[in-house]
């Protein structure tokens, strides 16, 4: 690859320009690990003291295992239909004619463009309106539209990218459709269909202003007992269980990037 | 026709997502057009009373704010975006692409109240910021970066930066690289190469990017609800206030129901603006 001619001074400012600008983005990251171990429970910068109980605090506080517990719930429900729904209708969209098709796909898009609290305040509606108590079903309903289209963009892109000569293949020697796609569609699709799963559990694990709308004190997942907290308490807790959310993001960040690539994931890798 | 069985079910679970979200809409709408019953959760009947009282100068001052700051956001992180775009498609080694990638999305993964937490620290008055200027010697007072415009909106460019990079890498590496060689070899500066080069083939992304990232923000909750403290307020904080507080769901609906119909309309208007900018784009 050869490089485009371009001046000493002007690479320069550029690298500059893009340092700083990822600065930006790491700086709240790097000042909530300050803050987390500051001693005391009024924040000072920099710190007065150092200190490991915040995390201890955050660790042992009741409604961020509570939170935890059921975050993990909801997100282990919502991802895993979220992503047979989706992958089985990725397959019946790019393989088959059905009546409906485009309108279908629209609608279950549409959840990328629809705020969160609106689909949020329906969902609470809904609901009431069915006399259903608030309880895990309707966060989880929730959560599955919401993270459906990702499921759904992710296994589509690596069905494009499979070659149905392979497909034709098992088929000529005379495996029946359901066999095709066991034994040849299905294990080709295995990347696309990890990182749909992945992108569909951290979203749901993550989702937060919808699940304010359909969750209860006694249903409340992670994000909305962190934000309970927040609007309620001002000691550096927070801060520490931030510490370990950030280290958690990037353990799996880095593990996507590894095993999955996240560039081509997300489409970014250049033609050539 | 054998494989009909097969199609069936793959199209039932999406079709049955696709009627639970159909219906939670619905029942948006629904409300919407019902009469509030104080001190009752339940609706009372079918009347328009809720839309002819969004006709008010706080109401239009909320939805006037939401675009606004939707605006600015989108703006800045365009600014902020291209940049690092750029270098991400044409960074020299993988170890450097990575990296700046894996930088770029993570504020994608942090949750949103985390990710808000963090800005209170910085932003705060005895925060990052403050208690460096102070220190500094560069201002005397603290600066008031919570509970403005100004904070809500850099907390947005933030959490929509990630966005926008992607939208404008994936143009970006789809950009013939002999576009830009050649107009090299005619003569043109790096800058100019850039400018009516690499610039021009790239609409698409910005475009894409400059929308997604102005319907994201539109929506954005937490971020204005925590930074904004109720002196800052987008149409999804009155909403929640209207639904939690004074629980009048009805008028929480309504106010969805518009907000909805102002997004569609305001996106509708970016795409005839963009118009013309789309003859630049690549045929």
């Amino acid at each position: 690859m050869t490089r485009l001619p371009s001046p000493k001074p002007l690479r320069l400012l550029g690298w500059l320009a893009v340092i700083a600008i990822l600065g930006f983005v790491v700086l709240p990251a790097l000042v909530v690990a300050i803050a987390a171990f500051n001693a005391q429970a009024i924040l000072s910068f920099p710190p007065k003291g150092w200190s490991w109980r915040w995390f201890a605090k955050a660790v042992a506080y009741q409604d961020f295992r509570l939170g935890f517990r059921n975050g993990l719930i909801v997100t282990a429900w919502a991802s895993s239909i979220a992503l047979v729904a989706g992958a089985a209708f990725a397959l019946a969209l790019e393989r088959y004619a059905f009546p409906l098709k485009r309108t279908l796909e629209t609608v279950l898009l549409s959840p990328l463009v629809v705020p969160h609290f609106t689909v949020g305040l329906g969902f609470l509606i809904l609901a009431a309106q069915l006399g259903a108590a608030r309880g895990y079903a309707v966060i989880v309903a929730c959560h599955v539209v919401l993270v459906l289209p990702f499921v759904l963009r992710s296994v589509y892109v690596s069905l494009r990218n499979l070659d149905p000569r392979m497909e034709l293949a098992a088929a000529s020697l005379g495996a029946p459709p359901h066999r095709v796609l066991t034994t040849v569609t299905l294990p080709l699709l295995v990347p696309g269909l990890v990182s749909g799963w992945l992108f569909a559990a951290i979203l749901s694990f993550n989702e937060f202003t919808a699940s304010l709308f359909v969750t209860v004190q006694r249903t409340q997942t992670l994000p909305v007992a962190l934000y309970n907290y927040v609007r309620e308490y001002a000691d550096p807790s927070m801060a520490a269980i931030s510490v370990i959310y950030i280290l958690a993001t990037a353990a799996i960040l880095t593990f996507a990037n590894t095993f999955l690539g996240l560039a081509k994931v997300l489409n970014v890798e250049p033609s050539r | 026709m054998a494989n009909r069985p097969l199609l069936r079910l793959l199209v039932i679970p999406a079709a049955l997502c696709a009627l639970g979200f159909l219906a939670a809409l619905a029942a948006v709408m629904q409300y919407s057009l019902r009469a509030y019953v104080p001190g009752s959760l339940e609706a009372g009947g079918f009347t328009l009373a809720n839309f002819a009282a969004l006709m008010k100068p706080l109401y239009a001052r909320v939805f006037f704010d939401t675009v606004w700051i939707s605006f600015l956001t989108a703006a800045f992180t365009l600014v902020l975006g291209y940049p690092l775009a750029y270098a991400l498609v044409h960074a020299g080694n993988i170890a450097l692409k990575s990296a700046i990638l894996v930088i770029t999305v993570s504020p994608l993964f942090l949750g949103e109240v985390v990710r808000t937490y963090s800005w209170i620290i910085v932003l705060g008055n005895s925060g990052f910021v403050n208690s460096m200027l102070l220190k500094a010697g560069l201002i005397e007072q603290p600066l008031q970066l919570m509970f403005t415009q100004f904070g809500v909106v850099t907390a947005l460019v933030h959490v929509t930066l990630p966005l926008m990079v992607i939208m404008l890498a994936a143009a970006l590496a789809h950009i013939d690289r002999d576009y830009e060689r050649a107009a090299a070899s005619l003569g043109a500066g790096p800058v100019r190469a850039f400018l009516t080069v690499t610039l021009p083939l790239s609409t698409p992304g910005i475009i894409a990017g400059v929308t997604t990232a102005f319907a994201w923000t539109f929506s954005a909750f937490a971020t204005p609800q925590l930074i904004g403290g109720g002196r800052v307020n987008m149409i999804s904080n009155l909403v929640y206030q209207l639904g939690f507080a004074s629980f009048n769901f009805p008028f929480a609906a309504s106010l969805s129901v518009a907000g909805l119909l102002l997004a569609f309309l305001m996106l509708a208007l970016l795409r005839v603006a963009a118009r013309p900018l789309e003859r630049l784009g690549p045929h």
